[in-house]
């Protein structure tokens, strides 16, 4: 393991974790080992690909009978359709359903990403920021140019708060800048963050499990404490991997608001 | 012994850095228990809200994600 992070090397040096909570989140070649080049099959466009695959699936697959009466897939297609569209529909608008497409096709990705990278041994994309960062700046990108497109010159008035006092405007101005400018940042680090957070954590306690057991007589009663947290904090993160996908989509949706409709 | 102490540095760096994260517990405790209480008293009108709360949570916990980054950045990064 040649390429190990600095912490890991010092943990094992250290006597410390059996293994390193940070060492999934390693991009390795899917097959064989040796360098990773931009041609090669790594853990990570595999899981993206399965993600891709899955959806496609649900979406494709699951709903080509087209029955009166759903099969469980196809409902469950149908459930996610009719979410997103309503999301869609209520923050942006009824001219806003135009970009449903494009919503749909982040949030099912996303939340495939995540429930797929909660299986053992997965690989989670979206826990990298070079993942999330692409999506994110992807969605500022058409943002600010439709905001453009759409309003011309006008879009800039998102900036200016008619409704705030004339002599707080310019301060107000300032400060939006700089929070429309965050947003990228904001937007991929609050998924990485959370999906990377959660996973570690899941790790660091599946690492107290034997760290303990060899020790003392400590270790039977933390290692059955470290399992139920396991446990618990496994299902915390089935509930996560799905709030962070409904989130990522709603401030996309909430962003699109801006671009379509920048007066407030 | 120098590369020691900067170690050392940013690993209490980390530490500390991590307490921000608890700034962001709590805000999004507040977000979560201001929307319940509003909930309880105007059931009817909560169900239309939901989306906003979650627009709230996600603001204040990124955040809190970001001083968990700059731990991250500390251990891993310097």
């Amino acid at each position: 393991m040649a390429t190990e992070t600095q912490g890991a090397e010092q943990a094992a040096d250290a006597g410390g974790l059996e293994f390193h909570p940070m060492d999934q989140f390693k991009v390795e070649p899917f097959f064989g080992s040796g360098d990773v080049a931009w041609y090669t099959i790594t853990n990570a466009t595999v899981w993206m690909a399965l993600a891709v695959l899955a959806v496609f699936a649900l979406l494709v697959l699951g709903s080509s009978r087209r029955a009166i009466v759903p099969s469980r897939i196809q409902s469950v297609a149908e459930l996610a359709y009719g979410f997103i569209y309503k999301m869609v529909e209520d923050i942006c608008g009824k001219d806003g359903v135009r970009y449903f497409p494009y919503i749909m096709t982040l949030f099912m990705f996303i939340v495939f990403s995540n429930f797929l990278g909660l299986l053992p041994l997965a690989f989670t994309p979206t826990s990298h920021i070079a993942v999330t960062a692409v999506m994110a700046m992807a969605v500022f990108l058409t943002v600010t140019v439709l905001g453009f497109v759409k309003n011309g010159v006008g879009f800039l008035s998102v900036f200016w708060i008619s409704s705030a006092p004339l002599a707080l405007r310019p301060v107000l101005a300032l400060i939006e800048v700089i929070s429309y400018f965050v947003r990228p940042v904001s937007h991929s680090i609050r998924l990485a963050g959370n999906m990377m957070a959660g996973h570690a954590v899941i790790k660091v306690f599946a690492a107290f499990t034997p760290l303990v057991l060899i020790s003392t007589g400590i270790g039977l009663v933390v290692t059955p404490l470290s399992i139920i947290a396991i446990t618990a904090i496994f299902a915390l993160e089935v509930l996560v991997a799905f709030i962070q996908a409904y989130v990522f989509a709603i401030l996309t949706c909430v962003y699109l608001k801006d671009a379509l409709h920048p007066h407030h | 012994m120098e590369g020691d102490i900067v170690q050392m540095g940013a690993y209490i760096g980390a530490g500390l850095a991590c307490t921000g994260m608890g700034g962001a517990a709590i805000g999004v405790g507040h977000v979560v228990g201001n929307f319940l209480s509003g909930a309880l008293r105007n059931p009817s009108a909560a169900a239309g809200q939901t989306a906003t709360m979650f627009i709230g949570i996600a603001f204040a916990e990124a955040l809190g994600i970001f001083s968990f980054l700059v731990a991250l950045l500390l251990m891993f990064a310097v």
